[in-house]
């Protein structure tokens, strides 16, 4: 009982310095680095619903930018005001019961959600059934017929031209807060006996059948709860980019919320964070490797692709040498700094944040 | 549709389907054996065809010469993925292996950006593989074939030939057969398990890599990026023939080859989609008959 | 209860009927009836191969027989799926222990409760929304404590289930099932892997089970020590055929069962089958 309130007491701790932060933060630092703070609480949504799907659940999906993709354009869609919607579609006019179409951030961030879960759900009825290495490819499939949809239906998406000017509803305290919410929800998820359900049908499907469990059915609903994740995640992202376009969707956005997942490790909550927080800013430090630099009169060109030349070596050698990524599937607790903890009371709490 | 125009498409069809055949008997060999897809496979196919392009353009070698060292190249490199990237994880769980070939097809994609840079380049096509033959006959007119087209399928098949001859009628054949059934008694037979692997490794990359070349002068043109949608519509191409059969992979190839070539040979409207049919295809494939046109059912000890 | 007449008055709670499964051209089991009484402990043996555990996996759902049928208490089990099979009340465990062995002892058997739980998940993520479903989790933990404490694994329960001993696993493989509420319990090969000394607490171990948890019992058991020691009833099967049924008795001196174990030309009648286990 003592370490609980010791770690409720903790938790709002932690809380308090992260609105503290947030609070901080605007006025003082540069609009770059909020970019990125506020892409690492995305990629860490993006990272634990995808955690939730491959992780905690085991199915290989590599759908996800697909995810993002209808979440991006539904809430883009949703929030682009006619006016600009008119100007905007020069390839085909856009359909007209989508000019007048309008609703609030908040709405649009939920049914950028519930449209991702929709056609999640479409897709993960066939392909679930097999289950194994189809649903790979198959979810990469899916998101690269998302992507050549979204060229195509021009009355709908303005094809390849992309949205431009959606309205940066996403700040940190958006990010953050939509962050703490899913945080909040993975933790009574994984930590609930459905929780425990869902790591069962990765573990043995077979046993977990013999145990009662509908493992399809299960299989459906967690990968349908991941893709939520994913397409709000896409709606944060558009809005904080504030341009939308096809290109941005392909695969290799998957690969980067891959390497958040394998970094961080598979099956950790914790681990998703952390993984976020690195693969975030490597990638964006990484750039540094693709720019023009001059060191006094020593002018070094940029080498277009090198980031991602170093990228894809550190997730070779991730997989072959640390397999179980940073965390394995352990979970942050404050009883690492408390050694001398009471024995035989397990920790029920998880880090708040970072 | 009048019949030579058709007739136009189905050769079409039948060498796009050939060289989706082609890589897609590289997946079916190393899934059989490792029940791994082998993600970089695409990426091998665009390693032999930036080979030829160099050899036979940059280095103006002559097209034999050009071809033996892109193949040897492009084989060498899948060698070398299958050591450093495969072999390590082959008692980690599989997803590890999976995510491990992901890796690699980013890196071999970037590291072409890097080296070769990301334009895409031409291919100056030797012009004996242009020169059109023109068959006139009286009852549907006049039809125009290009050796290049015909080479295609006719060099696809009989390296089939040959493969199907490997992998049935020699000892390395049967080895590899005898993996694919069960890796681990076959390791107890005294057969060197990592040495046939390597072998499927190379087998299929060097078909690749002749798919990769005839891709390059069927489509002239040679970018870093290329060997992704053949890569995975062949893929789609070795489930819809069953994965494990190499038979199945020639048939699932031009099955798809035709799918693509004749709907939009009959829909126009449709060449956006193009790339998507594959896919359609494949989720239509999981529903009805996941085992594929041949292949067999892989049912899990209980 | 060892007169067979008496067994007759019992209730049939399993019912296989003329159950044939076929793959391909293979006959993995031909023409199988047999009944298991309500609270019976029955065994189910036959030499390698003769089609053991894939009696167990039509019952439990995972095989649809090519034809006949599967009662359980007067209701039809056979197509359906295995999930179904376990809420109707039968529970199994596998000959190569299956156990969720990332997970600890006590999440395995806190997985077995939720085929009963009744609170939904979402209702779990809403604590103070939804008390009762709070509580109902609860109670499973405390449920599941009390279960292992009961098969002796309490001080295990924060253990990865991997990293406990052989018998420990199978005695959770167990406890995990009955954490499923079963009426009927399969048990694939109990006494594998166990010396001879463990075996003879497993007989006491399995009546225990049967009477503190009110079950029926079918096993498959290679041991004869524990065939003839535990089970009331007995049904031989060879290469999918049922050869033989009977008491212990009966079974241990039946020509045709020391036949299929032994090979036609072992000695017949003195050699009792239970005296040492057949050659694997």
């Amino acid at each position: 009982m003592k370490t609980k309130i010791r770690n409720g007491i903790l938790n709002l701790l932690s809380l308090g310095v992260l609105v503290y932060f947030l609070w901080w933060a605007p006025g003082n630092l540069d609009g770059y680095k909020l970019r990125i703070i506020n892409l690492i609480a995305i990629n860490a949504i993006l990272g634990l619903s995808l955690n939730l799907i491959y992780g905690m659940t085991g199915m290989f999906s590599l759908g996800h930018a697909g995810f993002m993709a209808i979440g991006a354009y539904v809430s883009a869609l949703l929030i682009l005001t006619p006016e600009q919607k008119v100007t905007m579609w020069i390839l085909d006019p856009i359909a007209p019961w989508l000019l007048n179409f309008h609703t609030p951030f908040i709405v649009s961030l939920v049914l950028a959600g519930l449209a991702a879960s929709f056609l999640g759900w479409l897709i993960a009825l066939p392909v679930l059934r097999l289950g194994g290495d189809y649903l790979g490819i198959a979810t990469l499939g899916f998101a690269e017929i998302i992507r050549i949809l979204i060229v195509n239906l021009t009355p709908l998406t303005n094809g390849s031209l992309g949205l431009k000017g959606i309205p940066a509803h996403t700040d940190l305290w958006m990010s953050y807060g939509c962050l703490l919410v899913v945080l909040l929800f993975m933790i009574r998820l994984m930590k609930s006996n459905f929780g425990n359900v869902l790591r069962a049908v990765r573990d043995d499907e077979i046993a977990a059948k013999t145990m009662g469990i509908d493992t399809f059915q299960t299989r459906v609903l967690a990968f349908v709860i991941g893709c939520f994740g994913g397409g709000v995640g896409g709606a944060l992202m558009g809005n904080l980019i504030t341009t939308i376009d096809p290109k941005m969707f392909m695969i290799t956005q998957t690969y980067s919320l891959l390497m958040v997942v394998v970094v961080g490790g598979l099956g950790s909550i914790t681990g998703s964070v952390i993984g976020s927080i690195l693969v975030t800013t490597l990638l964006e430090w990484l750039r540094f490797v693709e720019n023009p630099v001059t060191i006094g009169s020593f002018h070094i060109p940029g080498i277009p692709g090198m980031r991602m030349v170093i990228f894809s070596v550190l997730l070779i050698v991730i997989i072959i040498f640390r397999r179980e990524g940073i965390m394995g599937t352990r979970e942050f607790s404050w009883d690492w700094f408390f050694p001398t903890g009471a024995p035989g009371e397990k920790s029920e709490t998880k880090g708040v944040g970072q | 549709m009048s019949l030579n125009m058709f007739v136009q498409h189905f050769i079409n069809a039948l060498g796009l389907g050939a060289l989706y055949g082609l890589i897609a008997i590289g997946y079916t060999m190393v899934y059989g054996i490792l029940r791994l897809i082998n993600f970089a496979h695409g990426d091998i196919f665009m390693l032999g065809a930036y080979f030829v392009f160099f050899a036979t353009i940059q280095f103006k070698l002559p097209w034999g010469i050009g071809v033996a060292i892109a193949i040897a190249g492009a084989t060498l490199c899948g060698l070398l993925v299958d050591r450093i990237a495969y072999r390590p994880l082959r008692s980690a769980p599989r997803i590890s292996a999976l995510i491990s070939a992901i890796g690699v097809s980013f890196f071999l994609e970037n590291l072409s950006v890097v080296v070769f840079t990301g334009m895409p380049r031409a291919v100056v096509q030797p012009p004996w593989l242009m020169h059109p033959i023109l068959i006139k006959s009286p009852s549907f007119g006049e039809i125009r074939l290009i050796p290049l087209g015909l080479m295609v399928p006719v060099i696809s098949f009989l390296i089939v030939g040959g493969l199907l001859w490997i992998v049935h009628r020699t000892k390395p054949g049967l080895a590899m057969r005898s993996i694919s059934y069960d890796i681990e008694t076959t390791r107890l037979m005294g057969v060197s398990v990592d040495r046939i692997i390597a072998l499927t490794f190379a087998l299929g990359s060097a078909l690749a890599a002749l798919a990769g070349i005839m891709w390059a002068l069927r489509y002239p043109r040679v970018e870093p990026f290329m060997g992704i949608f053949p890569g995975f519509k062949a893929f789609i191409a070795a489930v819809f023939g069953g994965i494990g059969s190499i038979p199945g992979a020639m048939i699932g190839g031009l099955a798809l080859g035709f799918v693509e070539i004749m709907s939009i040979a009959f829909f126009p409207r449709l060449s956006g989609y193009k790339d998507a049919f594959a896919f359609v295809l494949l989720i239509v494939i999981l529903l009805v008959k996941p085992t594929g046109l041949m292949g067999e059912r892989l049912e899990e000890k209980i | 209860m060892k007169n067979p007449e008496g067994k007759a008055a019992q209730n049939i709670v399993l019912k296989i009927k003329d159950v044939t499964l076929r793959f391909g051209g293979l006959v993995a089991v031909g023409d199988l009836s047999m009944n298991v009484p309500e609270g019976s402990i029955t065994g189910l043996i036959g030499p390698n191969g003769a089609g053991k555990t894939t009696v167990f996996n039509v019952i439990t759902g995972f095989y649809k027989p090519t034809k006949g049928s599967v009662d359980f208490m007067g209701k039809p089990l056979t197509g359906l799926p295995p999930h179904k099979v376990c809420e109707a009340g039968l529970s199994r465990t596998f000959q190569n222990i299956r156990l969720f062995h990332n997970e600890t002892v006590l999440e395995n058997v806190m997985i077995g409760s939720y085929v009963r739980q009744k609170g939904r998940w979402w209702q779990n993520l809403l604590p103070f929304v939804f008390p009762a479903a709070l509580r109902e989790e609860r109670e499973i933990r405390a449920g599941s404590l009390e279960l292992l404490a009961h098969l002796g694994l309490a001080e295990q329960a924060d253990a990865v289930s991997s990293s406990l001993p052989y018998g420990a696993q199978r005695r959770l493989e167990i406890a995990r099932a009955l954490a499923t509420r079963p009426k009927f319990l399969l048990l694939d090969e109990p006494a594998a892997g166990m010396n001879p000394q463990e075996s003879v607490e497993l007989l006491n171990f399995i009546r225990k089970l049967r009477d503190d948890f009110d079950l029926t019992i079918l096993l498959i058991e290679h041991d004869m020590k524990v065939v003839m020691g535990v089970c009331e009833y007995i049904w031989v099967l060879d290469r999918g055929l049922l050869i033989a049924e009977g008491s212990p008795e009966t079974i241990r001196t039946n020509p045709q069962v020391i036949e299929a174990y032994l090979g036609k030309d072992a000695p017949v009648g003195d050699g009792p089958v239970g005296a040492s286990p057949p050659v694997q």
